[in-house]
């Protein structure tokens, strides 16, 4: 370990090239589908159009949920001509939502690109209502539309829309906050690790209940589990928060490194670490080995789009020997990448934004062993003759900390292993 | 302001792709944010589309509001004309490209493209998926078709006695419910009536294929979803008759047959253009036990109308409720319920669905996916019957629901579902048998049928009155002895009964009082 950290200070960041042009991805909104999930007593009220409720059921795989935590309130034309007042429009709105579910303690008025553009203010309109309905539950607005948010970063606004809400932490007191949504397996694995080293003090945000919220003060240490989380960090900053910079736990490295990285805020040393935690990484290690066998010396080239790709790059290229033809990302925040960067080295083609047909153009000439892509893109892909990886999978699916490791690359070999055993033609 | 957790359909931009989607050498170009984008996902991952649909978004985002989206607009434009060289290049805009007023249109017909342009204006606050992909088709074929006039106006009548009469079969669409084999499946009926097929719209068609939609002797109208105001406008500018009867179902498919030989004067007798096993299947006594099975219909238009029929004069089921999301269709579907004597469900509300399923008690429920999932969680068997739909109902094997064949399929998605004749009297026969009893699943389903496992929850979701009737512990436990298909409708009678007779406590004997006060 203290092999790749020092490689990691030797080499230079890549170059980022920019690039303008159509874009592939989801909106924030889709965060939403997750978010639900984790925090479980929590309510998604979309303000938007017909679009934004035909995403959520298209990206949630359609009517997975009987009764879900989440809804929109579609803007009819009544309320564009503003015959009707938006506000009192959404006050009748929420009303029947909350009478409808009264087990719900946190309801998110998300904006979208429609209400983003007539510029209703659903952060006024969320303190009115929480004056309205004070003692029943919180009420935070967070954009999660598509003119400002990419994806992942819908995660990222409404948790920075909780950050007000937090507690103080007492001073003098120092405590871990974990934060970006882990699954709940992945949490109780990583509560058990920092117990083993001796780390008691740990809050994860979000919590699975909309009330856990954990205290933030200047003894707060940040340790991010999701690269995605720029302005919920920047709002934990202001309230006297430090991020602890580490790699990002994926991988055994980027797992360990993690760890190694918290710890050494709670005075204890790399080797120690490597040491309290030797029987997971062990663990990992054997596991990764076979699936190891089927990813090294192929070639792989990222779309950009979940927001993973740079420490996904990192774990496929040091730890399964894949090589990298391209990585891109629809945005970069440097300052949560720093890390990263630095691990990836000078000779990665690291590429911001997207102009969605060169991309495609690129694929086809390099021809990669694995394309990693959006949805709506991977099936065209498969299509010309070439192996895709599907990206939400990679963000609905537990893949950080040491016991995911092996399932981690088992979702990049399992296309490759596809292609292997299948004897039938293509699409036709 | 409408709070929706599920829609039926999306927003009519959608429609727009379906339709350019379903054609080649077409392309749109939508203005619309990024995240719009999701949308390709339907084709791809849905309906396993191998190419992306023919469609660039100019996904804008907040930097460019204000003083580069419509800049955006033309280099989008441009650079499509270049790339794919479309033979017309269509313009619209999805709900916040809407809001913008960039007038894409306008820009696009002012911007010098090699394209013809087609704008289409998509009303995304007031429409919905269906009326875009409507208003797509309309404005395609009378962009195309626009300056001509009647072929035999100039030329005068050009029918020969030796040209095979003709139709045009419009409306078909990707993302349709099984419109692939459907038009396979018209196709081969109409060849086996001598009738050839001039255009098939906008399925697999050409711009160039649009231009020769006047040739044909008439239009067969196989969408009214998506195809009536193109069909009623080639009527006005072409005089071309309208078919009107979709052929879903075996009596429709013969009232089909008899009208296109109305329509193109033909000498044509139905029992030689095909049959189907449906009516025979129907008859065998084996069908006995489908005879007035309470089913609820809820689907699009077209859809819930064929449903209905075939479900009462054609399987012998009763029909306990019938629906629909398409208001566009809300006159045809409120005749027809009425004629059931039923009141319709006209609603997008999937929550008004449910408590209307949740009501009704069906045995069986003929609907979408959103029905398959109300009636998933009801315990009540299920099958789907129009889009909206998901992946396992775009199937890789021929399964048409058009046509004769489409009856032999029809009759077997219906029945699949249902607990089997003799397999329902042994379940009610020996009903505590420890392998055979309430909670196993119907023998042919496996692990599918898991919902028909929770058959109490149906009674505790529906309190018909509550808090009116309470059930004494006797009566409870003879009610669980009834089989789990019917112990839903058993206890919504016996407590209307109950309430009827002026009851506070359900015993045994009310439950047989019921149950005789029922049976009449």
């Amino acid at each position: 370990m203290s092999q790749v950290i020092a490689r990691a200070e030797a080499s230079d960041s890549p170059d980022v090239r920019t690039e303008r042009g159509e874009r592939a991805v989801f909106c924030g909104l889709t965060s939403i589908i997750w978010l639900h999930r984790r925090i479980q007593d929590a309510f998604f009220l979309v303000v938007g159009s017909r679009t934004c409720a035909h995403l959520l059921q298209s990206a949630a795989g359609v009517m997975i949920f009987a009764e879900p935590r989440f809804a929109t309130a579609i803007l009819g034309e009544r309320d564009l001509a503003g015959m009707a007042d938006c506000h009192e429009e959404l006050d009748r709105v929420v009303g029947e939502l909350l009478a409808r579910r009264p087990d719900i303690r946190r309801l998110f008025l998300v904006g979208s690109c429609p209400s983003e553009v007539i510029k209703l203010d659903l952060a006024n309109a969320a303190t009115r209502l929480q004056g309205v309905h004070n003692n029943r539950l919180r009420i935070s607005a967070f954009s999660g539309s598509g003119i400002e948010t990419t994806f992942t970063q819908g995660e990222d606004q409404c948790l920075a829309s909780m950050v007000p809400d937090l507690p103080e932490l007492e001073s003098g007191r120092q405590r871990l906050m974990v934060v970006g949504t882990l699954a709940d397996i992945v949490e109780e694995q990583f509560r058990r690790h920092f117990a083993q080293l001796g780390i008691e003090e740990v809050d994860f945000f979000p919590a699975a209940r909309a009330d856990d919220l954990p205290p933030v003060g200047p003894g707060t240490r940040l340790l991010l589990a999701q690269p995605f989380v720029s302005d919920t960090v920047s709002a934990l900053c202001k309230r006297g928060a430090k991020v602890i910079p580490a790699l990002y736990p994926l991988g055994v490295q980027g797992t360990l490194a993690w760890f190694q990285a918290a710890a050494a805020e709670w005075g204890m040393d790399a080797d120690a670490v490597t040491e309290a935690l030797a029987i997971p990484v062990a663990r990992a290690n054997k596991a990764l080995v076979r699936v190891r066998e089927s990813l090294a010396d192929k070639s792989i080239h990222f779309l950009p789009d979940s927001q993973l790709e740079l420490p996904l790059a990192r774990f496929l290229r040091d730890e399964c020997g894949m090589s990298l033809l391209e990585v891109a990302t629809p945005y970069l925040d440097q300052a949560l990448m720093t890390p990263e960067l630095s691990q990836l080295g000078s000779e990665v083609t690291l590429v911001e934004g997207s102009d969605l047909d060169s991309a495609l153009a690129r694929v086809r000439a390099s021809q990669p062993d694995l394309t990693v892509c959006g949805m709506g893109i991977a099936n065209p892909l498969e299509a010309e003759g070439l192996r895709t990886k599907w990206s939400i999978e990679l963000i609905f699916t537990p893949i950080q900390g040491f016991d995911q490791v092996a399932d981690l690359a088992g979702l990049f070999a399992r296309p490759l292993a596809r292609e292997r055993q299948l004897e039938v033609g293509s699409w036709s | 302001m409408e709070l929706t957790l599920w829609t039926y359909e999306g927003p009519p931009h959608v429609g727009a792709i379906r339709v350019a989607a379903s054609m080649r050498d077409v392309h749109l170009v939508l203005h619309a944010p990024q995240g719009d984008t999701y949308a390709d996902l339907l084709f791809t991952m849905i309906e396993r589309e191998g190419r992306r649909p023919p469609v660039t978004w100019t996904t804008f985002q907040a930097r460019d509001l204000g003083s580069s989206t419509a800049e955006m607009v033309i280099e989008t434009l441009q650079g499509v004309c270049e790339r794919y060289q479309p033979k017309v290049l269509l313009v619209a805009e999805s709900c916040t490209g809407e809001l913008l007023q960039d007038q894409p249109g306008a820009l696009a017909r002012g911007a010098g493209l090699t394209a013809p342009v087609i704008p289409i204006e998509m009303a995304a606050y007031t429409r919905k998926e269906n009326w875009g992909a409507s208003e797509t088709l309309y404005q395609l074929v009378r962009g195309l078709l626009g300056g001509k006039a009647r072929a035999a106006d100039e030329g005068g009548e050009v029918k020969s006695a030796e040209r095979k009469p003709s139709v045009n079969l419009i409306g078909p669409t990707k993302l349709g419910f099984r419109c692939r084999d459907d038009v396979t499946e018209v196709c081969r009926l109409l060849e086996r009536m001598g009738v050839a097929v001039n255009v098939v719209a906008p399925l697999g068609a050409t711009p160039h294929d649009l231009l020769r939609l006047p040739e044909a002797d008439a239009n067969v109208n196989l969408a009214p979803e998506v195809a009536d105001l193109t069909c009623d406008w080639l009527r006005r500018q072409f005089k071309q008759p309208i078919i009107k009867t979709v052929p879903l179902g075996w009596g429709a498919t013969r009232d089909f047959i008899a009208e296109v030989a109305e329509v193109l004067n033909l000498e044509i007798d139905p029992d030689t253009v095909g049959e189907s096993r449906l009516p025979w299947y129907s008859r065998s006594v084996d069908s006995t036990y489908l005879t007035g099975k309470r089913v609820f219909v809820f689907a699009d238009g077209t859809h819930a109308i064929a449903a209905a029929r075939m479900a009462r004069d054609e399987m012998g089921f009763e029909v306990v409720g019938l629906g629909t999301y398409s208001r566009e269709r809300a006159r045809d579907v409120r005749a027809l319920a009425t004629e059931y004597g039923l009141e319709a469900l006209i609603t997008d509300d999937y929550l008004a669905v449910e408590r209307a399923v949740a009501e009704l008690q069906p045995e069986l429920v003929l609907g979408t996916q959103m029905e398959r999932h109300i009636a998933k969680r009801l315990g009540i068997p299920c099958a789907v019957i129009s889009t909206p739909a998901h992946v396992q109902d775009y199937p890789a094997r021929y399964s048409p629901q058009m046509g004769f064949e489409g009856c032999n399929v029809i009759f077997d998605t219906w029945v699949h579902p249902l607990i089997m004749g003799l397999e329902e009297h042994l379940l009610t026969m020996f009903r505590d048998d420890f392998e055979f009893n309430d909670a196993a699943v119907p023998s042919h389903l496996g692990g599918e049928g898991a919902g028909a496992q929770q058959p109490d929850k149906v009674a505790s979701i529906t309190p018909t009155a509550p808090g009116t009737v309470a059930w004494a512990v006797s009566a409870e436990k003879e009610l669980r002895k009834i089989p789990f298909f019917v112990r839903g409708k058993a206890r919504r009678n016996t407590e209307n009964f109950a309430l009827e007779q002026g009851l506070t406590v359900i015993d045994v004997e009310t439950l047989y009082e019921a149950k005789a006060h029922f049976s009449r």
